[in-house]
């Protein structure tokens, strides 16, 4: 065995335990520990990335003394490998592009338990995207939903704590759901283990067993996860969460926590249950269904809000509403599209929301539209960036977000009879509505004018423009390069099963 | 004249306000359609007043003689309720039709899983009681996992409730920092019970603790017993005789203490178990207190943190800090 | 639709279940906070009840080896036993943070309804 192979186990270890040793530490030296960790295990999943390119092979890793059905077990492939080291990214430029606005919102005696909600928030997202366990992923959905909403109301104001209550009672009805159906497929295989468990399930629905309590097993943990990852009709909690939290907690939230419920779902779907499975089970129509409803709807209401934080909240409603309906073409390419959407709405999605903070930050505070006429002028790296966000959501080529759709277009014309019209025709018209809500804020955000904010001085820190760099700069390599990404990604999938 | 007519001819038009709303000059929406941003709210009255104001509201909007529609709607809404309470009941009613008998020895998960940790359990771990054995050796990430979220539920409850140290002179609330307010002080029955009965419960604890993988019990029963006699002992004597060795200090020493130990125990484990290396801990004889290799610390590390985080709800609960 | 065969045999389940709806549906639905969090306790019990009834062989004792017997059909199935000690944790832990949001919005807003602190949060915008 490698050396290599125990990156999964150190990247988790080392996140869980940096999380208790911020515990100990003030605020700068957290913030310094913490970005040391990510940096470190984005390092380090970069490593674990090109050494199973190389071999092409997923391999498991025990986690303990006794072999799988016994004791616990991880998992690791080209995608989880790639997931892990694009999630890390993401947190990083996050994390340092919001950080001055950290220091403001933040009382100075609680910064440190910001990181360690950070920290443990990173190790519960590994662990989903790694383990090859059940119960495993249950526990980790728990810290992963409590550090959310850790995110969303350290921010202290009536918005967020209304927010983070309504987070917490949508995500443990979820949880409650998640957890139901993992006690009936255990009840009904005998196994925690994932691929034990796909054996039990494909033999179970050869013979005709426990059919009713296989389906409402699969029904519930797709709409728990469905849930918790804010799927069209369970989406109102997201706007006032995104819309009032601090920028950093807002990008994390919307690019990697609910990714990583979704990431979570698609290995529940290919290893857990099997695809065939789930294909017969016609659950994939109604995640189908919903996840076209939320393209449209998200987008509609994002053209009616006023407020820019809350418009891009809005947006990702529709954005997850696009991986549901890719997961629900189910086909091997719908999928494809959907996991290089992850990505790319990752991507974008935290890029728009750290450059509307250094808009909003020139307009006196203010998220209104009316008062971000002519922001861009005012601080000129802010709207670079922020249009660049919007040309590849709306889906100019060039950028990420054109080859997501790309792939959607291209995926729904094959093998998905039934479904290529609504696909097609909902594609189109979430476009176009992307198109007018962003590009009426771009358009605003140029026009010159002269208004009281001018004279106010800008503060331009290092960091911030920085990470609007990197952020763009990824952007278009998604955007460019995709070819390399898609087939790491076809990999990763075929790996899966 | 006729130039004055026309340019407010022109306001009217179209373009016009398409023009002015492109050059941002004004919003054609605004003072019409958009709500202007006002002063914050704020409300100087004192909670009571508040309350009273409140009610009466209320009490004018659920009159049910007069306002129908009201009176509708929550009886449509009890209706739904009900209706989808039942509809969840008889699928879950119909899963449950369908699955496995209860009791039945020949059951899916009666499998070759169990059936190792009941055989070889003792062997392989030292630990009398099977279920230790699982949760805190066969299954040991689960666990590890599980007391981080008891350590981060502890994390947000400081961020809701804590109340810092330097706001402490100007917070608003301070009623509800003075916890003294609505109880008895120094209540004799009280004292004079808490003084026998506090110490029986931390010895309990402590054994419970000790003996968890030798009989039923473990960190977190034993964890929890230990946490309540505190909240005894705070509830007889008052936060000045806990202060004495129970701070935030203490409680922060304590949790990184032992979760660090958890965390680097078991990734010793981990590590050595993945990479087929000898972990080299003895085992001991299945039985005696010192046996079982890590659990024993593990358990002790584990009953820790329960405590104190038990303690700290109550303390953060109640006050605002310890 | 039919009911299977082992209803009847599954009576412990059958209540367990409609635990479960009862406090899922009082999560979903109540408007106080303070019955919701009940909720939440009840729906997580019910699963705990369902998840130990499922641990359960009839005839046999707890998994904790008297006398040296290590014979599977001694003891029930550890599993779910373990599984339930994580599950409560877990519960206590999400309880205490619900708790704790509530006492912070009851402070801000005195009130436990959340569409009136919704409403009263869109009044303090305007």
């Amino acid at each position: 065995m490698d050396f290599v192979q125990n990156i999964p186990f150190f990247s988790i270890l080392l996140s869980l335990f940096s999380g208790t040793v911020t515990s100990m530490l003030n605020g700068k030296w957290a913030k310094r520990v913490n970005a040391f960790v990510i940096a470190f295990i984005g390092v380090m999943s970069a490593v674990l990335l090109s050494y199973l390119l190389r071999t092409k092979e997923s391999y498991t890793f025990m986690m303990g003394h006794f072999p799988a059905p016994w004791g616990n077990e991880i998992r690791a492939g080209v995608l989880e490998a790639l997931m892990a080291l694009f999630f890390c990214v993401i947190m990083l430029l996050s994390l340092i592009g919001g950080r001055a606005h950290l220091e403001e919102e933040i009382a100075p005696g609680k910064q440190n338990l910001y990181y360690i909600l950070i920290n443990l928030l990173l190790s519960s997202l590994l662990a989903l995207i790694y383990t090859n366990d059940l119960f495993t992923a249950y526990v980790f959905v728990e810290i992963n939903t409590i550090s959310a909403c850790g995110l969303i109301m350290i921010r202290q104001n009536g918005h967020t704590f209304e927010a983070a209550i309504r987070y917490m009672i949508m995500s443990l009805l979820g949880s409650g759901l998640l957890l139901l159906g993992i006690c009936i497929l255990y009840d009904c295989t005998g196994h925690l283990l994932m691929s034990n468990i796909k054996s039990a399930v494909t033999v179970m629905s050869i013979m005709g067993q426990y059919h009713v309590p296989l389906v409402v097993a699969i029904a519930f943990i797709c709409v728990g996860l469905a849930i918790k990852s804010a799927l069209f009709p369970f989406h109102a909690w997201l706007p006032n969460a995104y819309g009032y939290s601090t920028a950093s907690s807002a990008a994390i939230l919307s690019s990697l926590v609910s990714k990583g419920y979704i990431f979570l779902l698609i290995k529940i779907c290919y290893r857990v249950i099997g695809w065939q499975v789930i294909l017969d089970s016609k659950v994939i129509h109604i995640l189908f269904l919903f996840g076209l409803c939320g393209m449209i709807m998200g987008s509609l209401s994002a053209i009616q809000e006023n407020d820019i934080r809350r418009m891009i909240a809005f947006s990702s409603i529709a954005q997850i509403g696009y991986i549901y309906m890719g997961i629900g073409l189910g086909t091997f390419e719908g999928m494809t599209a959907s996991v290089y959407h992850i990505l790319s709405h990752g991507a974008t999605k935290s890029l728009l929301f750290i450059a509307a903070v250094g808009l909003t930050d020139v307009s006196g505070k203010s998220k209104k539209f009316i008062d971000l006429t002519g922001a861009a002028y005012r601080n000129k790296f802010a709207g670079i960036a922020f249009t660049v966000g919007s040309l590849s959501m709306v889906g100019v080529p060039g950028f990420s977000g054109f080859i997501s759709k790309l792939l959607f277009g291209t995926a729904c014309v094959q093998n998905t009879p039934y479904k290529m019209l609504p696909t097609l025709i909902c594609l189109g018209i979430s476009t176009i509505l992307n198109a007018i809500y962003f590009m009426k804020t771009v358009i605003r955000i140029y026009t010159p004018i002269k208004s009281s904010y001018d004279k106010m001085p800008v503060k331009k820190t290092f960091g911030y423009v920085g990470a609007l760099v990197c952020f763009v700069i990824l952007n278009i390599v998604l955007g460019m390069c995709s070819t390399p990404i898609v087939s790491m990604i076809q990999t990763g999938l075929k790996m899966f099963s | 004249m006729s130039r004055l007519k026309e340019s407010e001819r022109y306001k009217k038009t179209w373009a016009y306000r398409f023009f002015r709303w492109y050059r941002g000059e004004k919003d054609p929406f605004l003072g019409e359609v958009e709500m202007k941003a006002g002063n914050p709210y704020k409300d100087n009255r004192s909670a009571e007043e508040l309350m009273l104001e409140k009610e009466a509201i209320m009490n004018k909007v659920y009159d049910m003689d007069h306002n129908k529609e009201i009176k509708l709607f929550k009886f449509a809404y009890g209706i739904i309720s009900a209706i989808f309470c039942l509809a969840l009941t008889f699928v879950l009613l119909l899963m449950v039709s369908y699955s496995p008998k209860t009791g039945n020895p020949g059951n899916p998960n009666e499998n070759e899983v169990p059936a190792r940790y009941i055989e070889n359990g003792l062997q392989e771990t030292g630990a009398v009681n099977i279920v230790t054995g699982m949760i805190l050796d066969y299954r040991a990430f689960d666990t590890l996992g599980e007391s981080h979220v008891l350590f981060i539920a502890t994390i947000t409850v400081f961020i809701l409730l804590r109340i810092d140290k330097d706001e402490k002179g100007k917070e608003k609330d301070r009623e509800e920092a003075n916890d003294r307010n609505y109880e008895p002080k120094n209540d004799a029955i009280l004292q004079g019970i808490a003084i026998i009965i506090v110490p029986l419960i931390m010895i309990f604890g402590i054994y419970v603790i000790l003996n968890g993988h030798i009989s039923p019990g473990g960190g977190f029963s034993g964890g929890a017993i230990i946490g309540a006699g505190l909240i005894l002992y705070l509830n007889a004597f008052g936060f000045a005789k806990t202060e004495r060795f129970f701070t935030e200090k203490t409680y922060k020493i304590i949790c990184f203490c032992s979760l660090s130990f958890y965390c680097l125990a078991k990734s010793y484990s981990f590590f050595t178990g993945a990479n087929h290396l000898e972990s080299g801990i003895p085992l001991g004889t299945p039985g005696a207190i010192l046996s079982s290799g890590l659990i024993l610390p593990l358990n002790i590390c584990v009953g820790l943190v329960v405590a104190c985080t038990m303690y700290a709800f109550y303390a953060l609960f109640r006050k605002g800090g310890f | 639709m039919e009911f299977g065969p082992n209803l009847m045999a599954n009576y412990g389940e059958a209540v367990s279940m409609i635990l479960f709806a009862i406090g899922f549906t009082n999560l979903l639905l109540q408007k106080n906070l303070i019955k919701k969090i009940i909720g939440l306790n009840i729906m997580d019990t019910a699963t705990y009840l369902f998840l130990a009834l499922k641990g359960y062989i009839q005839g046999r004792t707890a998994p904790i080896v008297v006398n040296g017997v290590q014979e599977v059909e001694a003891y029930i199935n550890p599993i779910p036993a373990g599984l339930v000690l994580t599950g409560i944790v877990v519960s206590v832990s999400v309880s205490a943070l619900m708790l704790s949001l509530t006492i912070r919005l009851y402070r801000r807003y005195h009130t436990l309804d959340l569409d009136e602190i919704s409403t009263l949060l869109k009044k303090e915008e305007n």
